[in-house]
């Protein structure tokens, strides 16, 4: 049996760990609600975007595609992009990004191909650090942006297809968390480079006119195509990991005041027992006089 | 008849409205989308497009950087990478 104050500690700490999960949940909270609006007001561009793609990636095919759209031909060398958060206090969000992370590299190893990991975000690094201890490449860090914007896209975008164009990877696929709702974000894997050609792609019926070239202009927007995907893994990032803190630390309150509750009638029975003891031994020792 | 014009950006829908004529800085000239213009797809320069919202009204600047606009059966639509202002 505790101590009446050791128990009394006890429950002050747990009281003070409540109110910073419940300080975290509620910034959690105010920050989802701006991230989801971020993320829906990116969706426009990216859909417009995958139909002009889809239309002009129809037209232009074979040899004279540019090497983004055709690959390396091989595809020998996989690289995983996976994009953690930076921060903690999130859940299972970042674990789950991790297994599906390593489920992707154990098809591809079983397969016999080589598998690097390109990773965005501080919190996957030393997971996939100790399973796969030679096969981390780079990292982007995100850690110092405050809002991530269409810059740190970009940034992404041009490491990454330098990296392709220097001949450094065959194919490459992103892991990020899509943003269902705060409850549920979901690890997705999407094929980033080669970029795949849009399967229900209108094939045009109507005779376009192109200004430069079909193939100045697809060159041009398969770089901004993967740019885009990037910007919209970011913003999914966001989104997720606001939701999942918020759920995270919205459990983490109540559990936090379930103990709470507990403990305070534990220290109240304690307490009472201890007044019993003590007044047994008084009119004890009254009635021995 | 009006001409459907969406300007857009990866940050948002900058505009999506019914417009007389716009004027987009192609990356080979400039060039002028009225309402039933043909297919037409061009990569632009960074610069002004001009937005006739009526016929002989003064035309509205917005500047915009990088990226291609799109003529299509829906009207124009143009993806920058950047808008200013």
């Amino acid at each position: 049996m505790a101590s009446l104050k050791e128990l009394k500690g006890r429950i002050n700490s747990v009281k003070s760990t409540q109110k910073i999960t419940k300080a975290k949940q509620m910034v959690a909270a105010a920050k989802l609600r701006r991230a989801q609006a971020a993320a829906e007001a990116a969706r426009p561009y990216a859909e417009r975007l995958a139909t002009v793609m889809g239309s002009l990636a129809t037209k232009v095919s074979g040899d004279s595609a540019p090497k983004l759209l055709r690959g390396t031909g091989s595809d020998q060398r996989h690289l995983l992009v996976v994009v953690n958060t930076d921060k903690g206090l999130c859940g299972g969000l970042n674990s789950n990004l991790v297994k599906e992370a390593k489920n992707q590299a154990k098809q591809l190893i079983a397969a016999g191909k080589d598998v690097t990991f390109y990773l965005v975000g501080k919190k996957g690094r030393a997971p996939l650090k100790r399973e796969y201890p030679n096969r981390i490449g780079k990292m982007f860090d995100t850690s110092m942006v405050k809002n991530i914007g269409f810059e740190e896209a970009a940034a992404l975008e041009q490491e990454l297809v330098g990296m392709f164009e220097a001949g450094e990877f065959d194919v490459a696929h992103l892991i990020y968390p899509t943003f269902k709702s705060a409850l549920a974000q979901d690890p997705t894997t999407v094929q980033l480079i080669p970029v795949p050609t849009p399967e229900n792609a209108a094939g045009g019926d109507a005779v376009v006119e192109y200004e430069p070239g079909e193939e100045e202009i697809l060159a041009e927007l398969l770089p901004r195509y993967v740019k885009t995907q990037l910007f919209g893994a970011l913003l999914e990032r966001e989104a997720s990991e606001q939701g999942a803190s918020m759920t995270a630390m919205d459990n983490a309150t109540r559990n936090a005041g379930d103990l709470i509750n507990k403990l305070t009638i534990q220290y109240n029975r304690s307490r009472q027992a201890a007044i019993t003891t003590e007044l047994i031994e008084i009119i004890a020792g009254a009635e021995a006089l | 008849m009006p001409l459907h014009f969406e300007l857009v950006t990866p940050e948002k829908l900058v505009r999506s409205e019914e417009v007389h004529m716009v004027v987009v800085p192609g990356s080979e000239g400039e060039f002028g989308v009225l309402e039933g213009h043909a297919p037409f797809m061009s990569t632009i320069r960074d610069g002004a497009v001009q937005v006739y919202k009526t016929e002989g009204a003064q035309p509205e600047e917005i500047l915009v950087r990088g990226g291609f606009a799109e003529v299509g059966d829906a009207g124009l639509t143009v993806l920058a990478e950047h808008v200013e202002g």
